[in-house]
């Protein structure tokens, strides 16, 4: 684990704006980050603010709903349409493993590290990510807009006696709210460039969180390389993602997520990057946030 | 599911389900506990474990301990299932007891993965010889090559332990750790992975319930009647392997038209190299075991291969000493190509041991054990793993023993799967996972089959007596002695150092 370079501060850390200068990044390495103004779409982006009477929820987007619909049942097909999401799997672990060990003062040797920690998974699929946090020993919620991921997930979580004691509801981080629910942890991976609005998003999943627990937000950055990679490479031209599956115009750029995130009184503490060795096939942890990054901070006030 | 509701409204603690086979069981409630998931169910259908070795050889136990010395995976729960008796009950080794002939040449890699395990401790209280010179030569007389540890900047070449210490030092250091296992003395018949949830269709409850405890598992019938699951199946038997059977893992391969004969013999003097000589049928080594032994491994055509095990002791010992010296054609001598002045220009100091001369080997005075013969083949599986299946050692991969890096190969298999899986618990995943699974297959293939590449051109090279062919061996000897490079290169590679053998 890369723990010992994540305790180090970036030398260029004094010319990025402000909102970013408490962030740790992934090692010592000088970063590339283009630094762009926050742009003002995210205030654009806060209508729907009122609920829908029928089941679907307020917070994420229709048409996103029924693309994840359609291919529901392949979730647990590691060769399927969600291979990327499996390959990508246990990187973003690591990732949240290490961050959530040295926050909450846990043995990182230990096998179940996260016992007595309660999480939730927030836009959890199938649960690739709830069933290996659960077998790190954490009691587990998953919840997700689309009801067939939920029936998908209850069905393959049952199979392990390990996994069987994940919660998982259809339901939606404001539901959740309502319910004053609370989290040791709230995870939220791949899911804030799918929604409406990110900024109530954000809000919301603070709510969850108790008061000095974790939030890990994974998204993709909005930039000419991520359009390069993640849009045109990965849905055209290696068809890894159905086309359509994501919109460059939703992607948030680490500024504007620590932003939003800051105003919703989590403060981002480290942020890593993904990156794909195209040689090897598997994913690492690494400095560079210009396409696939991941946040995690910590609930003050 | 009623049992889920109950799990949910004990708020913030963590309770890992443990339900009772039968159906519809109203005081499932009261069954709830706070047990590990890895711990062996006792109900009726068959005991429970995270991983089953199937085989209990050298490989196999390797990887036991290898798991125990992981802090990650020490808490793992553990079947082992092998029908040798001599698992049973810690067998003492006696001092006086001659060698037996069945032995390994350990690699300086193999040695070290030992030492991190806390096995090596154990092997060092028996019998056991290092070894930091060999000398490689064929019949023809016209070259040979001569290694020496340092000319690698190493302590040894390797260690020539026999296959009963190596098994018992890893039984004691196994039963030394606090790993959960459990010994089947049995043989494996059956296997059967059960079903996951894209072929679960029926919503019946029954049928829940059987998935709901043993869903994702093998399940392994033996001999005895006993049944057991686990999460993932290691097939760590041999080269028959009955995993690699069931499993359905194709092989290629083929038999060498050679048997091999090994025993057990005495010398008057102390022998601390190991000697290898190509013969036009198949090479003989003569490897030291210590106390003034040494092991025979005779490689020949069968027919050969049956006279020389049924002929008098005498007989057999001239014969051995014809083979290592005179016999076959004459003494290589040093100064063929011009005592090593046509390779000056390559880079690199010149070995201490390029100027060491050919030496004779020991006579053969005695013979110290039964003469056994053993077919040998080569064989590879086409693949390591599948869903909940992997296979490490000679289960997968069978060579030619004219190297000795056959066992070696098994236990870079065992240290490479205990690593792997390792990493895939610290992320959470389920050990039985064919994308866990083929990391160690990605690691470990390319290596063990560039070695049997490797070996099978020398054996292929070596087997046949025609003149242009001689005289390039020859001259591969020549360079190999003195092309301190290629020379370095070839160490490395053969004491596990490097997975491929390329100049690195």
């Amino acid at each position: 684990m890369a723990s010992s370079k994540l305790l180090s501060q970036p030398r260029w850390f004094r010319f990025l704006p402000r909102n970013l200068s408490n962030v740790r990044l992934f090692s010592d390495l000088p970063s590339q980050l283009p630094v762009s103004e926050p742009q003002n779409s995210i205030e654009s982006k806060s209508n729907n603010r009122f609920s829908k009477p029928s089941s679907t929820p307020s917070s994420l987007k229709e048409p996103e709903l029924a693309k994840f619909s359609a291919i529901a049942d392949t979730w647990w097909d590691s060769e399927g349409p969600f291979k990327p999401l499996h390959i990508m799997n246990p990187t973003r672990l690591a990732f949240i493993r290490s961050t959530l060990c040295r926050h909450f003062g846990k043995d990182p040797l230990c096998a179940r590290p996260f016992e007595g920690l309660r999480i939730i998974d927030v836009g959890c699929g199938g649960g690739i990510l709830s069933e290996p946090l659960a077998r790190m020993g954490a009691a587990v919620t998953g919840i997700d807009a689309v009801e067939k991921n939920i029936k998908i997930a209850r069905l393959h979580a049952n199979l392990d006696p390990t996994t069987s004691t994940i919660e998982y509801c259809c339901t939606t981080a404001e539901k959740l709210v309502d319910e004053q629910r609370k989290f040791d942890a709230v995870v939220a991976l791949e899911v804030i460039e799918h929604v409406a609005d990110p900024a109530e998003f954000c809000k919301s999943l603070a709510a969850l969180t108790v008061h000095e627990g974790a939030t890990v937000v994974s998204t993709i950055n909005r930039s000419m390389r991520s359009y390069a990679t993640a849009i045109v490479a990965a849905e055209y031209l290696l068809q890894w993602l159905p086309k359509g599956t994501h919109e460059w115009s939703s992607f948030l750029t680490p500024e504007e997520l620590t932003m939003i995130l800051k105003r919703a009184s989590i403060d981002v503490k480290e942020m890593a990057g993904f990156v794909y060795n195209p040689l090897t096939g598997r994913w690492s942890l690494s400095d560079d946030i210009s396409v696939n990054f991941i946040a995690f901070g910590t609930k003050e006030n | 599911m009623m049992n889920r509701i109950v799990a949910r409204n004990f708020g913030s603690n963590v309770y890992r389900l443990r339900i009772p086979w039968r159906p519809f069981s109203n005081d499932a409630a009261s069954n709830l506990s706070s047990s590990n998931a890895g711990n062996p169910t006792k109900e009726g259908e068959g005991q429970q474990y995270d991983i089953a070795i199937v085989g209990g050889g050298m490989v196999g136990l390797a990887l036991a301990c290898s798991l125990a010395s992981r802090p990650l995976t020490k808490h793992l729960n553990v079947a082992i299932i092998d029908s040798n008796p001599a698992l049973g009950r810690n067998h003492f080794i006696k001092k006086e007891d001659l060698p037996d002939p069945r032995v390994s040449t350990v690699t300086p890699a193999t040695i070290s993965f030992f030492k991190d395990i806390g096995a090596w401790q154990y092997v060092e209280r028996h019998r056991h010889a290092y070894f930091d010179k060999m000398q490689v030569w064929d019949y023809t007389g016209l070259g040979y090559t001569k290694y020496n540890a340092r000319d690698a900047n190493k302590e040894v070449l390797g260690c020539v332990v026999e296959n009963k210490v190596l098994l018992s030092s890893l039984l004691s250091c196994v039963q030394d750790t606090d790993l959960q296992k459990k010994i089947y003395p049995s043989r494996l018949t059956s296997m059967s992975i059960l079903p996951n949830s894209s072929s679960l269709e029926e919503d019946s409850t029954a049928s829940e319930t059987v998935l709901f405890t043993h869903g994702r598992l093998a399940k392994l019938e033996l001999e005895d009647g006993h049944s057991v699951y686990a999460k993932l199946v290691v097939g760590a038997d041999g080269g028959k392997s009955r995993v690699r059977e069931l499993a359905g893992f194709r092989t290629t391969g083929w038999n060498y038209s050679q048997n091999a004969i090994i025993c057990t013999v005495e010398h008057a003097v102390e022998n601390h190299c190991a000697w290898q000589r190509f013969l036009p049928a198949g090479p003989i080594a003569l490897l030291p075991i210590g106390d003034k032994f040494s092991n025979i491994v005779w490689t020949m055509n069968p027919k050969e291969s049956s006279e020389f095990k049924s002929v008098t002791e005498d007989d057999f010992l001239k014969a051995v000493n014809h083979a290592l010296d005179y016999g076959y054609g004459p003494h290589p001598t040093s100064s063929l190509l011009g005592n090593g002045d046509i390779f000056s220009w390559f880079k690199g100091d010149i070995t201490m041991s390029a100027h060491d001369c050919f030496e004779v080997p020991p006579k053969v005075a005695k013979l110290a054990s039964e003469r056994m013969v053993f077919p040998l083949s080569l064989r590879h599986a086409s693949d390591y793993a599948s869903k909940r299946v992997v296979l490490i050692g000679d289960a997968a991969h069978t060579v030619h023993p004219l190297a000795g890096q056959g066992v070696n190969l098994g236990f870079g298999d065992a240290s490479t799967l205990s690593n792997i899986i390792s990493e895939g618990i610290a992320v959470g995943t389920d050990i039985g996972e064919v994308s866990l699974l083929k990391k160690y297959e990605a690691d470990r293939k390319p290596a063990n089959v560039m070695m049997m590449a490797v070996l099978d051109g020398f054996q292929k090279a070596y087997s046949v007596d025609f003149g242009p062919l001689n005289i390039l061996r020859a001259a591969a000897f020549h360079g190999a002695h003195y092309i301190s490079p290629l020379k370095k290169s070839i160490i490395s590679y053969a004491s596990g150092e490097h997975r491929l053998p390329l100049f690195s």
